[in-house]
Parts: C-alpha cells; sequence; structure tokens
C-alpha cells in the first residue's frame, strides 16, 4: 500500500528521482547517475530530516508542479534563488524545510543562480532501488519512477503518509551558487594528444554552454580544441567531469549519465568539488577553466567536504511553531528577491 | 613491463599497459583488476577494466594518487601470471535475414558469400575484453580477419536489443535499444543485462564466447522461455 504521494500536476521539464548515485557496476557498464549537484542534494535532505543516502527530486531548469496527496508532507527545497510557489500566492525560499497539507498544490521554480534544485521529501521516496540506488538512469530504463523523466498524471510514492511532528529547519548561511569561479581542471588522461594551443585555450578561452546539455553531458562552444594527430583512442573508462573532445574539436563535459567507456580523448577533467557548480550552469553561461595538480584537487575535494560537513552543522531549527513563519521570512527579506523576479 | 599512471581528476586514476586492443595487454589489465578486487587498497571504490586499461576509482578523504601509485606498483611486482580459470559461455545466435539486416552489406563488403560470414563469426572463441557503452555492453575479439569492416557509414538510430554487430576487430552485443554504428549480422533471444539478476550483467570482462546457430524457430522458443525466466543459459569454466 502507498503511504503517501505527490501527484504530478506539470512534470517540468526533466524531473526525476536522483540520490547518491548507483556505485560499483561500472565495470558492467552501468553509469553511476545520481544527483548532478551532490551538494544541494545532500544538503536538502538534513533539511528535510532524512539521510544523506535518501532520494530526492531534481529539478532540472523548469520545475514541476505537484500536488500533495497524503494527509501531510514535509519537503525541503535545495538550490541557489529556488522557491516553492504555491497555488494561494505564498512563496517558500529555498533551504527551509516546509509542512504542506493535502490539496495543497505548490510549482518549484529555479533561480537564476543555479539550473538545478532538489527537493526533498521527509522519510524519502518509496521506489524500489535498482543495484543499490533510486537513481533514475532513463537511456536503460532503471531506478526513478518506472526508470523515467516525471509525467503529468503520475503520484510519487512517499514513505511516509504523514509528516512528523516537531520544528522546521533552515539553513543560516547557504553555499555561494559559484557562477562565476573558474571550473577547476585536473590535465589529463589524453592531454598528450592535444596540441599546446589546444591546452592553452583550455585553460585561457572562455566557453559557453551550448543547447546540447543534459544529465548526460554538455557540448561547450568556444575556440576548438586541436588534436596532435587522430582523435581515436582505444576506448578507455570515463569518470565524470571528463572534458572528452572529439574530431569537432568541441569539447564535451561529461555528467552523471555519461557512459562508462568511450574512445575520444580526454583533456582534462573537472576536479570533484567543483562538479556541482558545474551543474548549476544552463545553455548560454560562460564558463572558464584553471588548472590545479591532483594533489591540490585532492586536497579541494576534502576541503569540500568539510566545508559541507560545517554547512550541514549549521542547520537551525525554526522558532517554535511546527509551521514556517513566513511572516518572519517575508520581514526578514529573506523572499523579496525571489518575488521581485517574478 | 611499460606502465604509465594517466591523471583523472581527484576521484579516479588510470593505469595505462598500452594502447592496442590485444590479448596480452587485456590479460595484464584483468590481472591486476582480480589482484585489486581481492584485496582493495584502503579506499579504492570501484574498478573499470577496459581494453588497456584499469580505471580506479577512489575517495581522496580516505587516500590518495600518491599513495595508490605506490600500492598498486607493490601489487604488480607481486602478482604472478599464473594461468587463470575462464568462464565459457554458448550464446545461441539467429542469423536469419529479419535480424540480420546488414548482412547482405557485410557480403557484398568483404566479398564473403551470407554462409560463409555465418560460418566464420560463429566459429571463434571470443574473449570478453570490457563492457561499456550500455549496461552489460559487451566488446568481444577477435573477429577472423576476413569479417574486420570499418563502422557503418551511417549509424542507425535505433538498432534493436539482442542484435549481434560486428565492426572492426570486434563483436558485440546490444542489450538495450540504442542507436548505433556497427554491422548487423543476427540477434540473439537472451537477456544480457537484468537488475534483478545476481550479478546483472550476464558476461563480465575475461569470459569466452562462442556463438551458436539456431533457426528462427529455436529464437522464438528461447526468448519466451527467457521472458518467463525459465531458460537457464549454461556456461563451463576452462583454462584459458
Amino acid at each position: 500500500m502507498i503511504a503517501g504521494g505527490l501527484k504530478v500536476r506539470r512534470p517540468g521539464l526533466h524531473t526525476t528521482v536522483q540520490d547518491l548515485g548507483r556505485l560499483g557496476f561500472q565495470a558492467l557498464g552501468v553509469p553511476v547517475s545520481g544527483a548532478l549537484d551532490t551538494t544541494a542534494l545532500r544538503l536538502g535532505n538534513a533539511l528535510a530530516g532524512n539521510p544523506a543516502t535518501a532520494a530526492a527530486l531534481e529539478i532540472l531548469a523548469s520545475g514541476p508542479t505537484l500536488e500533495v496527496a497524503a494527509d501531510t508532507v514535509r519537503v525541503a527545497l535545495a538550490g541557489a534563488g529556488a522557491s516553492l510557489e504555491l497555488a494561494d500566492a505564498r512563496v517558500v525560499p529555498s533551504w527551509h524545510s516546509v509542512k504542506f497539507a493535502r490539496g495543497d498544490v505548490f510549482e518549484i521554480r529555479v533561480g537564476r543562480e543555479s539550473i538545478c534544485a532538489y527537493l526533498a521529501i521527509e522519510g524519502g521516496i518509496a521506489v524500489p532501488l535498482v543495484l543499490g540506488s533510486a537513481s533514475a538512469y532513463t537511456r536503460a530504463a532503471l531506478g526513478g519512477l518506472h526508470g523515467r523523466a516525471l509525467q503529468r498524471g503520475d503520484v510519487l510514492p512517499l514513505t511516509l503518509a504523514v509528516a512528523s511532528e516537531g520544528k522546521e529547519r533552515r539553513l543560516p548561511s547557504p553555499p555561494p551558487a559559484g557562477c562565476d569561479r573558474p571550473i577547476r581542471v585536473v590535465l589529463g588522461p589524453q592531454h598528450e594528444c592535444f596540441t599546446d594551443a589546444a591546452i592553452a585555450a583550455l585553460l585561457d578561452a572562455e566557453f559557453r554552454i551550448s543547447k546540447n546539455a543534459d544529465r548526460m553531458g554538455m557540448r561547450l562552444d568556444g575556440p576548438p580544441l586541436r588534436h596532435r594527430a587522430g582523435w581515436d583512442i582505444v576506448s578507455d573508462a570515463i569518470a565524470t567531469g571528463a572534458i572528452q573532445v572529439p574530431g569537432s574539436g568541441q569539447p564535451i563535459l561529461l555528467l552523471a549519465d555519461h557512459q562508462t567507456t568511450g574512445g575520444y580523448p580526454k583533456i582534462a577533467t573537472v576536479v570533484s568539488a567543483d562538479l556541482p557548480l558545474v551543474a548549476r550552469r544552463r545553455t548560454g553561461d560562460a564558463i572558464r577553466f584553471a588548472a590545479v595538480t591532483v594533489e591540490e584537487a585532492e586536497h579541494l575535494a576534502r576541503e569540500a567536504e568539510a566545508c559541507l560537513l560545517k554547512q550541514l552543522g549549521s542547520i537551525a531549527l525554526v522558532g517554535c511553531a511546527s509551521d514556517i513563519d513566513l511572516t518572519a521570512l517575508y520581514a526578514n527579506n529573506l523572499i523579496s528577491g525571489v518575488v521581485t523576479a517574478k | 613491463m611499460n606502465l604509465r599512471f594517466l591523471s583523472v581528476g581527484d576521484r579516479a586514476l588510470t593505469i595505462e599497459f598500452g594502447d592496442t586492443i590485444d590479448r596480452r595487454l587485456s590479460r595484464e589489465v584483468l590481472r591486476l583488476d582480480r589482484a585489486i578486487r581481492a584485496a582493495p587498497p584502503p579506499g579504492v571504490t570501484e574498478t573499470v577494466p577496459t581494453f588497456r586499461s584499469l580505471m580506479l576509482h577512489y575517495d581522496p578523504s580516505t587516500t590518495s594518487r600518491a599513495e595508490l601509485e605506490r600500492a598498486i606498483t607493490r601489487l604488480i611486482d607481486r602478482s604472478e601470471d599464473h594461468p587463470l580459470a575462464v568462464r565459457l559461455w554458448r550464446i545461441p545466435v539467429c542469423y536469419a535475414d529479419e535480424f540480420a539486416p546488414d548482412l547482405a552489406a557485410v557480403a557484398q563488403a568483404s566479398g564473403l558469400t551470407a554462409a560463409r560470414i555465418i560460418h566464420l563469426h560463429s566459429s571463434m572463441r571470443y574473449h570478453v575484453y570490457m563492457l561499456g557503452f550500455l549496461p552489460g555492453f559487451p566488446y568481444l575479439g577477435d573477429l577472423p580477419r576476413e569479417l574486420a569492416l570499418p563502422r557503418r557509414a551511417d549509424p542507425r538510430l535505433r538498432v534493436p536489443a539482442g542484435s549481434i554487430a560486428i565492426a572492426t576487430t570486434l563483436t558485440a552485443i546490444y542489450p538495450y535499444a540504442s542507436p548505433g554504428g556497427w554491422h548487423l549480422i543476427g540477434a540473439t533471444p537472451i537477456r544480457f543485462f537484468d537488475p534483478a539478476r545476481e550479478p546483472p550483467s550476464l558476461l563480465a570482462a575475461g569470459d569466452a564466447v562462442i556463438f551458436e546457430p539456431i533457426d528462427a524457430g529455436a529464437f522464438s522458443e528461447i526468448r519466451h522461455a527467457s521472458e518467463r525466466n525459465g531458460y537457464a543459459i549454461e556456461s563451463e569454466l576452462i583454462s584459458a
């Protein structure tokens, strides 16, 4: 029996169930998938009172409109500048948990600073784990809700029928989206396949995210990156964040749903600490790269994890009321940006 | 040995043994893969063997590239090249026209008759170099030289699941319908990837495969049986 649900009035552009990914099956050709912005996912889960491994809804660019089909449900939206807009014009900003009642209808809007947002739901989403993960990998119909993105009329099954009693949570100082920060890369594994001019262009030029961008990867517009000789290598394994360059010279930055192997040379790999920053950018946004060493990248990863743990530890309980105090939010000017942006 | 450690960001590294597709390199890759899986150095989360290299995924909060390079070098120095048992699979394949839209084109390009192509394709014992591209998609080699052709100039938008394909020196099985540029010369009724099965992929890197021709009648019988999970494909352990 399904405890509760969220009914999909409008599905949004590409709304999928994602967790931290399907680990351990890449040798069998199974992509890792999972959230593009794992920082936001983990913060969202903590705000909703969930463990880090819980699955949430990943919203890309255009969010869904959902109707509560449970007695009550507690949700938390994570993503810079994102908001929940209710049918009665109430607006709940991201980085706060909120409790809704049966029949409430809300639309999820992403912010200017991040195309990517996560709706974490207290208790989690009741979809079966496939190979240890709830993440949807739509190309092979693995995981998620029926292996695909949400569609109109779907009912997303929830673990809980009623939200727990207790206070709401908020994140006092959310992480910056990092829209204008250069994206750090480690050169390799196949930077030797490229001309010196191509390496220089990768690190000096400004690229733009093209229209060809999805969960598998984003094609970048910019100066073509030329290969020394051929652009065909004997296929090898691909890591998330790899920047592969086919014969056209137009780089493709590979994201969570990338194939596990491929035969194009990879000029560089985005450091794991900066992958969430890439995920937040949209078509037309600029992207610049800066090279770091493996040791620096490993240090950045540890630093990013420490920073996230600090953020998680800073999550505070709101007031005494069980519902979020919207008046206080308005008074504190927390959501005026969202309202005026409409 | 000409071994190189390639940088792949801060959560993976590639150990490259060479840059060609050949069984000697593949054996080195798979041997190291087995050694690491048997006793993973701390912080190693996943290994991915490919034709000529092994990718190691790791957690940079537990270990580092420098530490892993030392651990892997020690492992390689210690491990010996003793022959390993190999799992051999006999895969039923129907080469009838309805499953082999490119057989005529392959015949024309190679100057062989369809019957000869089928005989050649089904008389080899193939080595599973790696899985990739799609869940459970195996790259098998090597094809008899007469069958080695470049990929199709015009890739298909949809190759049906179960298709048996050839291109360059390799042959492969499409576990899912997908776009593809290889020549389709047959189909198998067997399910190669099923997330509900343990392990989910029928084949693993290092396995051996022989294709056994079946007719269209046998194809539909086996397909129906395997849809009801009533078909168990057999394998045997052989020495490499």
